[in-house]
């Protein structure tokens, strides 16, 4: 399964300035597996020690946080786009 | 926080009222001192214009062309405001469902006003991808790649109560939680005053206040966990709706290392709340002060503020900014023809 990722900027420096790169995998899980072999040190970046996803970046695949879905076991189907985006937010 | 922010043309927010609320107190039932800080006072009547000032100075500083930011509303008007002063261009973001009177008040001061369909957190995901295109180039979102310089203004909140309270740190403060980003600005400020010595050092607490249909903090609070899991806003404290709050588990660990709390109320607790502080205080509060009004009776009920001890609540926000939510319940007592005996009939002599 092949898909989409999009990188912010603040990990482009992994991705050679790219915004946009593709990755493999069926679940997010694999996806992000083949995003750290092909730019090594991203996955750190997403990923803490243990394995999970970092409190302070959120996942997209398509439309939807991966939270609220099956966090890294969600699915990505072919043709998917997964956004990884740093967590902001405005209000108080 | 830049040197220079207060001599450059800007709204000039800040040192807003601290009011002795005696008779919200008994009606809590609150023998010790209890005050609103009334950040409705504001020049676009709520505590974003703190925020605001810090992030222009930082965006001239950078020299951002466009000042922008994703707002549940309040943010938006500020930043409009600032935006038109400063002689910036100015582009915000909104979700499309946001009450009327945030809507004007972001759209008046002449900068573009994007509404988004979806709901803040949408806006958010949104405003981060377009910081990192090309047709961001050159943006100051103030509450995204300005956030550090932003997150600071919130820290004059503590520096006046402590002032207004005659250099003493409250015993106990009660927060709204969006972000988190305000509760967690109002500690380090206490703390930076406790560090330079202007307030003697003595235990505070600090206690957060959600909406229930928009609470992931207080539920993780609860549960005793230490990570957030978001939630989909469901609630009239539209100010509040941030679902996947970025501050949350910070606003976590202070509640916990200062022996605080987070609680929730629900929207009729909410309404109820507004009403009560203004009809005991003459003080009208957007849905955000009635969420921490609301929760300040939850927390005294529950045993967990300590009536005896000197308390601060805050009110971000003004009343005429959310009117709907109480819109329907305030209606006149009586509507008569202009004459004595009317008068009279209508039994109000």
């Amino acid at each position: 399964m092949s898909v989409t990722v999009r990188i912010p900027t603040i990990l482009r420096t992994y991705t050679g300035g790219a915004a946009e790169v593709t990755a493999e995998g069926s679940t997010l899980a694999e996806v992000l597996a083949d995003l750290e072999k092909n730019h090594t040190g991203i996955g750190a970046r997403v990923l803490d020690d243990t394995g999970k996803l970092r409190r302070f970046v959120n996942v997209y695949v398509n439309d939807d946080d991966v939270r609220f879905a099956e966090g890294l076991g969600t699915p990505t189907p072919d043709g998917a786009g997964v956004s990884i985006i740093p967590a902001v937010a405005g209000g108080c | 926080m830049p040197a220079g922010v207060a001599g450059r043309p800007n709204l000039n927010p800040g040192m807003t009222r601290l009011v002795r609320a005696d008779r919200l107190a008994a009606e809590l039932g609150v023998s010790g001192e209890l005050h609103v800080k009334d950040d409705s006072g504001n020049p676009t009547h709520s505590f974003k214009d703190r925020v605001v000032a810090i992030a222009v100075e930082a965006a001239r500083a950078f020299g951002f062309t466009t000042l922008s930011c994703s707002s549940t509303g309040n943010l938006a008007g500020a930043v409009g405001a600032a935006a038109a002063r400063a002689g910036l261009r100015s582009c915000v973001f909104i979700p499309h469902d946001l009450e009327q009177g945030k809507v004007v008040m972001a759209a008046v001061y002449g900068g573009d006003l994007v509404a988004i369909e979806g709901t803040y957190d949408d806006v958010n995901r949104f405003c981060s991808e377009l910081i990192g295109d090309p047709a961001g180039e050159g943006w100051g979102f103030v509450n995204v790649n300005l956030r550090p310089y932003y997150a600071e203004g919130s820290k004059t909140l503590a520096y006046e109560i402590c002032e207004q309270l005659g250099w003493r740190l409250p015993d106990q403060l009660v927060v709204p939680i969006a972000s988190g980003s305000q509760l967690t600005k109002i500690d380090k400020g206490l703390r930076e005053l406790i560090a330079l010595g202007l307030v003697e050092e003595k235990p505070y607490r600090i206690f957060g206040a959600q909406a229930a249909g928009c609470s992931p903090v207080s539920q993780a609070f609860k549960a005793g966990h230490d990570i957030i899991r978001p939630v989909r806003p469901d609630t009239i404290a539209k100010s509040l709706a941030i679902g996947n709050p970025a501050d949350g588990p910070y606003v976590l660990d202070i509640a916990r290392r200062t022996g605080g709390a987070v609680e929730d109320v629900t929207d009729d607790e909410v309404v109820d709340a507004i009403r009560l502080l203004a009809r005991t205080e003459g003080i009208f509060a957007e849905t955000a002060g009635g969420v921490t009004v609301g929760v300040t009776r939850k927390l005294l009920k529950d045993g967990l503020l300590d009536p005896e001890a000197t308390t601060v609540v805050l009110n971000t926000g003004d009343g005429l900014k959310t009117l709907d939510a109480v819109a329907s319940g305030s209606r006149p007592t009586a509507v008569i023809r202009p004459d004595l005996a009317a008068f009279r009939a209508a039994g109000l002599a």
